[in-house]
């Protein structure tokens, strides 16, 4: 019997295309009449300077700026000393583009149970939530979400992988 | 599927007696010792009176050959080392012939296509050593069936020679998983024990994991993540209807039915705080049984229903806890260094089997209710999540290896083994495999 899916697949994915409009750039000639010789064609202006990197406000934005995960230590959900420059970023970064929202995704090392983890990488999840709450983010604009042991960000048995599967991820909406 | 079959499957079990001799002292497996010697069985082909039943009649004595075997207490002889020609067999065992090739016991039988268009198969289990029928059965079916007409044999061997309950005749459910672990397909799959009629239940769009069957076999619960909400979800094998399970603010996780299968016990989260709940599925009535601060997870009732097992981070690291089924009259149960995790009770009530982590190997290991007796039964980097086979006696959990950075490793695998320790077994799936359940005996 093949299965039949009911499943409502609500994930819409939202390509959020960059919608830079160049100026055009049109050479006009100024006829004299004086010459007779045609003048050299002026080279085309030059276009504006583009801003160099990522569209504001979007995630390789937030990560270029602030990185856009934050790391816990084994079986912990305290937020670190060391992750609050980065979750501060967050705060202003929200502060400057009213109109973005954030997922956050926690994430735990694969040296713990599936389903303590799923609730770990809430705690996490939450934890990264309250803090940027106390930097005044409105809770409308923020979720969060556990994937547990999941959805490791990188591969690997190793301490150095642990320390970065455990952690919270900021995805922007 | 499962319903479809169970409608159509008439087994008519009738006995069969040879000779009425008074049982004697009682060929027997003790399974209850640690390590013993496999008996020595013989299995013979089952007699056909035509090529289709002889086909038949091998393919089922094959399927109870390897059931038996996989098991770790039989050790089914060599066909070739036989003495008694199969049409000689027909009319009655020569004992003597199976005694000289150090048989205990002895398995005969027939494999008839009955006009209405039913397999008929017969058979009979014999002592060797005391000349006598210990057991004989006849069963009917679709020839379809013949695989589930097998291991109901091999149930009934193991039930005569062991004095337990058999499990061959159960299904296994998991997560099947596939690809690097940073993008790895988790989906839901069904298959019989002994890993034929293997089939995938979910297509592998969405993260899927610990799934749960119900005691009739007729649903199975599970964790899924569809569309960022993680929920825990119910499915009806019979018609392949899922659905969400009920209407929770939180992340809803960690599902398991109730013995009488009216309630689905599980966890809620909320303000990353997880909380053990239950709902009956009938009025969709919801009841909280913890409030703690900390992680509580993981339930399971024990098999008359009246309490719960549970992990929780409470007492400041991950341990094992037992409650009333109302939530009150909480206690500790685990006490020992490490953390401890995904306890499930025996269906037969005397053990509690968990996960234990401790000094970065983790373990699968047994326990009284009353925190006694506690064994671990294997180790390794990673093995988690038990099930209990319907007998009480057997687990069924998950091994992982460890993985470089290049993805390499990484491997989950089913294994089973006995709860002395004994008999540690890969349970062979197409891909990789992890979070087994084992279903109840198919009715």
């Amino acid at each position: 019997m093949r299965f039949k899916t009911v499943l409502i697949a609500c994930a819409a994915v939202v390509m959020l295309t960059a919608c830079e409009s160049s100026p055009e750039t049109k050479a006009t000639v100024a006829g004299s009449g004086q010459s007779t010789a045609a003048p050299p064609a002026p080279a085309p202006a030059p276009p504006p300077p583009m801003p160099a990197g990522p569209r504001p406000g979007s995630q390789e934005d937030l990560a270029k700026q602030y990185g856009d995960r934050v790391f816990f230590d084994y079986d912990k959900s305290d937020v670190r000393t060391d992750a609050a420059g980065t979750l501060d970023g967050w705060a202003a970064w929200l502060a400057k583009y009213p109109n973005v929202t954030l997922t956050i995704e926690g994430n735990c090392d694969e040296r713990g149970t599936r389903e303590y983890n799923l609730a770990l990488g809430e705690r996490r999840a939450n934890a990264v939530k309250n803090y940027l709450l106390a930097r005044g983010v409105n809770p409308n604009r923020l979720t969060t979400i556990s994937y547990g042991k999941d959805k490791p960000w990188v591969q690997g048995s190793t301490e150095e992988a642990y320390a970065k599967n455990r952690n919270g991820f900021a995805r922007v909406n | 599927m499962t319903r479809s079959i169970l409608r159509t499957l008439f087994l008519a079990v009738v006995g069969i007696s040879w000779t009425a001799l008074p049982a004697r002292a009682d060929l027997r497996v003790d399974i209850t010792e640690g390590f013993r010697a496999p008996m020595p069985i013989a299995i013979t082909d089952f007699a056909g009176d035509n090529p289709q039943e002889v086909q038949m009649g091998k393919d089922v004595t094959g399927v109870i050959a390897a059931d038996l075997e996989r098991s770790g207490l039989f050790k089914p002889i060599d066909q070739r080392a036989f003495i008694q020609n199969a049409a000689s067999l027909r009319v009655m065992p020569n004992f003597p012939d199976w005694r000289v090739i150090n048989a205990n016991a002895l398995v005969t039988g027939t494999a008839q296509m009955q006009g209405d268009g039913q397999l008929r198969v017969e058979f009979r289990l014999w002592d060797v050593f005391a000349g006598q029928q210990l057991v004989g059965l006849a069963y009917s079916t679709a020839p379809m069936h013949w695989r589930r007409l097998a291991h109901k044999i091999s149930d009934a061997i193991y039930k005569r020679l062991t004095g337990e309950d058999g499990y061959f005749d159960t299904r296994v459910v998991y997560i099947s998983e596939q690809g690097p672990s940073t993008r790895r397909t988790k989906r839901l799959a069904i298959m019989d024990q002994d890993g034929a009629n293997h089939r995938f239940l979910t297509d592998g769009r969405h993260l899927t994991l610990t799934p749960r069957f119900s005691p009739t076999l007729q649903e199975i619960t599970y964790f899924a993540i569809v569309g960022d909400r993680p929920r825990v979800y119910l499915l009806s094998i019979d018609t392949g209807k899922q659905e969400v399970l009920g209407d929770f603010p939180g992340m809803t996780f960690a599902p398991r039915f109730s013995p009488d299968g009216q309630k689905i016990i599980m966890s809620m989260a909320q303000d990353g705080n997880s909380e053990i709940y239950t709902m009956d599925l009938r009025t969709r009535k919801v009841t909280r049984l913890t409030n703690d601060l900390a992680i509580d997870t993981s339930p399971s009732y024990s098999p008359d229903g009246n309490q719960v097992v549970f992990n929780s981070d409470r007492g400041g690291s991950q341990q094992l806890y037992i409650m009333n089924a109302d939530g009150s009259g909480v206690r500790r149960l685990s006490n020992g260094p490490g953390r401890y995790a995904t306890p499930v009770w025996s269906p037969r009530g005397d053990y509690i089997a968990f996960t234990k982590m401790h000094q970065g190997q983790f373990y699968i290991g047994i326990m009284r209710p009353d925190g006694s007796d506690e064994r671990m039964l294997t180790s390794a980097f990673l093995v988690e999540g038990p099930t209990w086979a319907p007998n009480g006696r057997v687990l069924m959990y998950y091994r992982q290896t460890p993985q470089d950075k290049q993805g390499r490793g990484g491997v989950a695998r089913l294994y089973s083994i006995d709860i002395t320790g004994h008999n540690e077994r890969e349970v062979v799936t197409p891909m990789d495999g992890s979070d087994p359940a084992w279903s109840p005996l198919i009715p």
